[in-house]
């Protein structure tokens, strides 16, 4: 019966490991501030589905409430980090994390 | 079909993930992440996450990157110029992912006790959820609330041009 194949918990962690590696590679070449910002979303992301697939493997339901938690705490880094980077592109002009390189204004 | 289902999906993930590194206009690379997003929804469904997948959708898919969207098209965002990073990166970091990737790859290979997923695994219903969520961790709940609305309004206090130096440009 093909309708019964059963997925083993390891690759979805590893596919969990693989979008965390693709995150951290995006924080280091990409060189505008949004994208940057948007492979962090991509490690929060990956680390989400290694939540969910051990609350799976332990039948845990505190697993995918801590997920929940990281959602909202996520989208409020987001709100926030949007709003730094605009205020960082109003003082500044430009996006490029080359020519961000100095704390005072 | 479960299995089919992991493939494609995980398959999506993984190509919006590359996709999002290769694009040099940040609105690509919007776009691309919220095609991860939605996949991942999909994968959370498969392990029995019902309201993690809606929630998923809404607050990832949606809000947050409608947020990104908005602020790359707010701020007339161009094509960014394409380097491979310092040579602090290339030199050590690059290496360090590596090896990171492997050594987390090898440990859950290793790992012998991990079970499967099927497509008649119980699911985790909103409601079951929703019980532990707010008899046990009701605490934590209200304090996230407060956190969120902390949030909200360091971001209006950011964003808000002219800081109190009179320039305010309406």
């Amino acid at each position: 019966m093909n309708f019964q194949q059963e997925v083993p918990l390891a690759w979805y962690l590893l596919l969990s490991a693989a979008l965390f590696s693709l995150g951290i590679v995006g924080f280091l070449i990409k060189r505008n501030l949004i994208t940057v910002f948007m492979s962090i979303e991509l490690m929060l992301n990956a680390v989400n589905l290694s939540f969910v697939t051990f609350a799976h493997q332990w039948h845990a339901v505190k697993g995918q409430i801590f997920v929940f938690f990281v959602m909202m705490v996520a989208a409020a880094e987001a709100a926030v980090g949007l709003a730094i980077i605009i205020a960082v592109f109003r003082a500044r002009a430009t996006l490029a994390v080359d020519r961000i390189d100095l704390m005072k204004l | 079909m479960h299995l089919i289902l992991f493939f494609l999906f995980a398959g999506f993930c993984l190509a919006g993930a590359i996709n999002l590194l290769l694009q040099t206009h940040p609105i690509n690379s919007a776009l691309s992440l919220i095609v991860v997003m939605t996949s991942l929804a999909v994968l959370y469904l498969l392990l029995g996450a019902e309201f993690l997948a809606a929630a998923q959708v809404i607050v990832y898919a949606g809000a947050i990157m409608v947020l990104f969207t908005f602020v790359v098209m707010l701020l007339n965002a161009g094509r960014e110029e394409r380097t491979l990073g310092s040579k602090a990166a290339a030199r050590l970091g690059f290496p360090a992912i590596t090896v990171l990737f492997a050594v987390l790859a090898t440990m859950i290979l290793h790992a012998h006790d991990l079970a499967s997923a099927s497509l008649n695994d119980d699911i985790t219903s909103t409601q079951d959820l929703s019980r532990v969520l707010f008899h046990e961790l009701l605490l934590p709940f209200e304090v996230t609330s407060v956190l969120v609305l902390i949030a909200i309004l360091g971001a209006v206090a950011l964003a808000r041009a002219g800081h109190g130096d009179g320039s305010v440009d309406r």
